[in-house]
């Protein structure tokens, strides 16, 4: 047994700023021609200076109370010194901590996972750079790179784990979890690619740890470690030395690699950044953002359990990702039927969603044609008896593609529950005539009763109500 | 008496009055500019047709009755790294040769709203670098007393103009004595304010946490009429400081304490000192107290100014790369990292050095043997003059050390140029207020006494510069 240790670093955009960290550019640079959406400022034109953006300020310090950590006195930034074409000013405005702890959180813990924690080390503020576009799509084929610094100066929040992961599949949790978190303050639309980030670290048995970069979505987070690992851990049994290094996520072949230009151990030179006066954080502050801070999941799900009396689990699948925990509670302004509600969204709609199409389009119902109104009409028809749960099942499985409502398409099949006996019992009567062997057989095993109901439903086309009528199949069988 | 001699408030009388009008004010100074400017070189770039339609364009307002500004029709140079909107900004650098903003610092829109016309961009030594203007791509600045002299730096091209009658005051940049190095040797005054009391929007960076913008003028009143209008807090200078509408006047005052540095006149040439210690008696004769005072941590000054200074301008100098605006090079053929080398090997050889003294004390490993060590010395010296102004309301000393020295004599040795800033650099570490007002000559050659205050106590030391200069009558202008 191998011992794993993994670490992470989460870069969100703060797209709920909706300014740039330090100027007054839009940060919602997506979709805008090259170099539209930049001033003098976020240039890094000779004789701008920084000004900071006291909302990201705020956001960040929701983070970090959601996240547990602690507050410094004082906030400050520093420069971090490299050239990269995509750096207007060859220097990034962030945070560090090694002259004393200035970064706007540090220490916190989380839970995800029923019962699992990880230890945070650190949050910190900082800027986006602009965005490198290769003419042909790839490095390795361009002869040019063209520069877009709409991006750059757009507020960044990392947050930095300890590596207190042993399995891919933790990091996942994890990540939905933060990513559900983030939503939930309302200071990052995770839809929108690339606004959430993800950076590992990985090493084996105590041996050199691996950074690996350029992860494009959560889910590819999880495949590049387990590929990571593996690679790792051939090497060890084939005892080559793993060495310190950065490799990148080739995103089309699902593999880690060498980084094409070797990263040499970079010396970035920080100083404090002396245009931005240190920032005092204060306890009006702090309990200005403890006021201000929105419902957070952990709350949500005690909230849910309590208030709508749903179990642990539905409560927690719910919470585990805001977009479906707002339409459970947007489900229940229409019609108020919580434990049917969420058993019909947990249970039943959760099972038509693409989770392809969900990567691509960063929505849970992307392709699906429904809305709370739907799973409202659906949950009321079931509850009063209007139809069965077969049939409403049945009912669900085709408006989620044509968006029809519920009750229409209930009426236009004329289905209604047969709540005539003698039609149920004629229909039970053909199948003891057709299946005779089975009939026998469900006299010796119970089980069997569940074939014969199933033939029931189907010659009954699904109107016949189950319940009913696997009574009445019951009652021949001790009759006959 | 030509107009042009005038002072600022009798020219903004006189064009208001109707005496002579803008224009042919402007036209004079163009006509004095053409005679001089061959044997000086204090510009980089003229701008005479947009200064004359500004002058006619005020004629108009004037004679249609309409208001105008405190500072209607005066002409000012300003340094070549003040941002000016749509006129070249060059920095005296190759790495700026053809930059030309795309705003107005906010210095400049303050003058502009105050009637003021920017007849040109004055020379300066490489992104400010330097005490003689020698380190200038656009070739050295002389000095108008004695040609073969510098003009002293790094405003130079200002303080050269201002004295030799081609505009009525200029703007400089005082990072460690760059206003009031090139006033002393030019016998015009020189005022570095409180750091934080102009705003330095549109400044050019060189050390951050150093420099200020100050006024250059041929009178204590004309620094006092520029400063009223550029002074105070400004939203896009998170350093300005947040206090009401400051204005400065002048006041017969007496009785004012007055500590003369001994450290200061110690290492001074005895012709420099005999002329600083007949200044002391003057304003001993105008009902000041004067006394010795000792400021040992001086000591430390030079080293921590270089340290501070460098350490910023290796990172404030790294956007200059050539990719977003620059010279003409192709980058066919490069790959960026090389491009960066070529580009940035066209940096003159003092930028290039402070570049590398920059980057190596901020290292990884030597950040606290020298960064953090001269922000402690900083703090020292900070403290003992803060202890002294609780004992004096101003401390004096010569300007420089030196008298205005022969072109090329220093220029090779950077050790020996550095330790003229000896007696500026003080004022720059502490945050504080200088001036330097012209004393008298020696051989011929000007002297500056140097005033200092408190942080925040310009009018005290505007009170003592006025005195001084009311009872000294020394010289203004020389025989070109």
């Amino acid at each position: 047994m191998t011992t794993t240790k993994i670490g992470l670093e989460i870069h969100c955009q703060l797209t709920g700023a909706k300014s740039k960290l330090f100027c007054r550019c839009s940060s919602d640079y997506r979709g805008k021609a090259p170099n539209t959406n930049i001033c003098p400022i976020c240039a890094g034109l000779p004789g701008t200076l920084p000004l900071l953006n006291q909302k990201t300020v705020e956001f960040a310090a929701m983070i970090t109370l959601a996240l547990g950590c602690k507050f410094p006195d004082e906030i400050a930034f520093y420069r971090k010194n490299y050239f990269y074409p995509d750096l207007p000013k060859n220097f990034q405005l962030t945070q560090y901590n090694a002259y004393g702890i200035t970064s706007i959180g540090v220490d916190g813990k989380l839970e995800y996972g029923n019962g699992k924690d990880a230890r945070i080390r650190r949050i910190q503020l900082e800027e986006d750079p602009g965005r490198l576009v290769y003419a042909s799509g790839s490095m390795d084929s361009s002869a040019y790179v063209l520069i877009d610094y709409n991006r750059a100066g757009v507020p960044l929040v990392e947050i930095v784990t300890e590596p207190d992961f042993a399995e891919p599949k933790n990091v996942r949790m994890f990540l939905d979890k933060i990513t559900s978190i983030i939503e939930h303050l309302g200071v990052c639309d995770t839809k929108l690619e690339g606004s959430v980030r993800c950076d590992a670290n990985v090493s084996i048995e105590g041996g050199n740890k691996v950074e690996i970069k350029n992860i494009s979505s959560f889910a590819d987070v999880e495949k590049a470690l387990r590929y990571e690992i593996t690679r790792q851990r051939t090497m060890a049994s084939r005892e080559i030395q793993v060495r310190s290094e950065t490799r990148h996520w080739d995103d089309a072949r699902k593999v880690t690699k060498e980084s094409r230009t070797k990263e040499e151990e970079q010396d970035y030179r920080y100083f404090p950044e002396p245009d931005i006066p240190m920032v005092m954080l204060g306890s009006e502050f702090i309990s200005f953002i403890k006021q201000s801070i929105p419902e957070l999941p952990d709350t949500r799900k005690e909230r849910f359990m309590s208030q709508y009396g749903l179990s642990a689990h539905i409560a927690q699948v719910l919470i585990g990702n805001k977009e479906l925990a707002d339409f459970f509670e947007s489900t229940l302004m229409i019609y108020l039927s919580p434990k049917e509600i969420a058993n019909w969204i947990v249970t039943d709609l959760m099972s038509f969603i693409d989770e392809r199409q969900r990567e691509e389009e960063h929505s849970l119902f992307a392709g699906l044609k429904i809305g709370p109104e739907h799973i409202a009409d659906l949950a009321r028809l079931v509850d009063q008896d209007m139809i069965n749960r077969a049939t409403a099942k049945q009912i669900l499985s085709q408006i989620v593609r044509t968006g029809e409502m519920p009750s229409a398409l209930a009426k236009r099949m004329h289905v209604s529950r047969i709540d005539d006996a003698s039609v149920l019992a004629q229909a039970v009567q053909s199948v003891f005539q057709m299946e005779q062997v089975a009939v026998q057989d469900a006299r010796r095993n119970a089980n069997v009763a569940n074939f014969l109901l199933g033939k029931v439903m189907k010659i009954t086309k699904g109107k016949a109500d189950p319940k009913i009528a696997l009574e009445m199949i019951q009652k021949k069988l001790k009759e006959d | 008496m030509p107009v042009y001699t005038l002072e600022v408030e009798q020219v903004v009388q006189g064009i208001k009055n109707r005496e002579f009008s803008a224009e042919e004010y402007i036209s004079q100074l163009f006509e004095r500019i053409e005679k001089v400017e061959r044997k000086l070189n204090a510009f980089v770039t003229l701008n005479k047709k947009g200064g004359l339609e500004r002058a006619r364009r005020l004629d108009k307002k004037i004679r249609d009755g309409e208001q105008s500004g405190p500072l209607a029709g005066i002409a000012l140079s300003i340094k070549d790294n003040i941002c000016t909107k749509g006129m070249k900004t060059t920095c005296a650098s190759k790495m700026l040769e053809s930059f030309v903003p795309a705003y107005d610092a906010t210095v400049i829109k303050r003058l502009m709203a105050a009637g003021a016309i920017i007849i040109g961009k004055a020379n300066l030594d490489e992104f400010a670098m330097g005490s003689t203007t020698e380190f200038s791509r656009h070739g050295p600045t002389r000095n108008p007393w004695d040609i073969s002299r510098v003009s002293g730096g790094s405003s130079g091209g200002s303080a050269a103009s201002v004295a030799a009658l081609e505009c009525a005051a200029s703007l400089g940049s005082d990072t460690g004595g760059s206003v009031r190095c090139p006033a002393s040797f030019c016998s015009v005054v020189g005022l570095k304010p409180t750091y934080g009391l102009v705003s330095r929007f549109g400044l050019v960076s060189y050390a951050n946490s150093l420099e200020q913008i100050g006024p250059i003028g041929r009178t204590v009143s004309d620094v006092v009429s520029i400063l009223n209008v550029i002074v105070g807090f400004d939203e896009n200078d998170h350093t300005t400081t947040n206090s009401s509408k400051l204005t400065y006047s002048l006041r017969e005052r007496n009785g004012l304490r007055v500590g003369l540095i001994r450290e200061f006149t110690e290492g001074a040439d005895p012709r420099v000192i005999k002329i600083i210690y007949k200044a002391a008696d003057t304003l001993e004769k105008q009902g000041c107290k004067c006394e010795e005072v000792s400021l040992p941590s001086v000591q430390y000054a030079l080293a921590s100014y270089y340290t501070i200074a460098t350490a910023e301008a290796s990172s404030n100098l790294a956007r200059y790369d050539n990719i977003r605006y620059g010279f003409d090079m192709n980058p066919e053929g490069y790959e960026w990292n090389s491009y960066f080398a070529r580009a940035r090997s066209n940096f003159g050889d003092e930028a290039k050095r402070r570049i590398i003294v920059g980057s190596y004390v901020l290292s990884s490993g030597y950040y606290g043997k020298y960064y953090l060590k001269a922000h402690q010395a900083r703090s020292l010296l900070k403290h003992e003059m803060e202890t002294l102004f609780k004992k004096y309301d101003v401390l004096i000393g010569p300007t420089m050390p030196i008298l205005p020295f022969k072109l090329g004599e220093k220029i090779d040795d950077p050790l020996k140029m550095y330790l003229v800033d000896i007696d500026t650099v003080v004022a720059n570490l502490t945050a504080m207020p200088a001036i330097s007002v012209p004393a008298g000559f020696a051989d011929g050659l000007p002297v500056g006494l140097q005033i200092m205050a408190d942080q925040f106590a310009e009018q005290t030391m505007l009170d003592v510069a006025y005195l001084f200069e009311q009872a000294a009558k020394v010289q203004r202008s020389p025989e070109l």
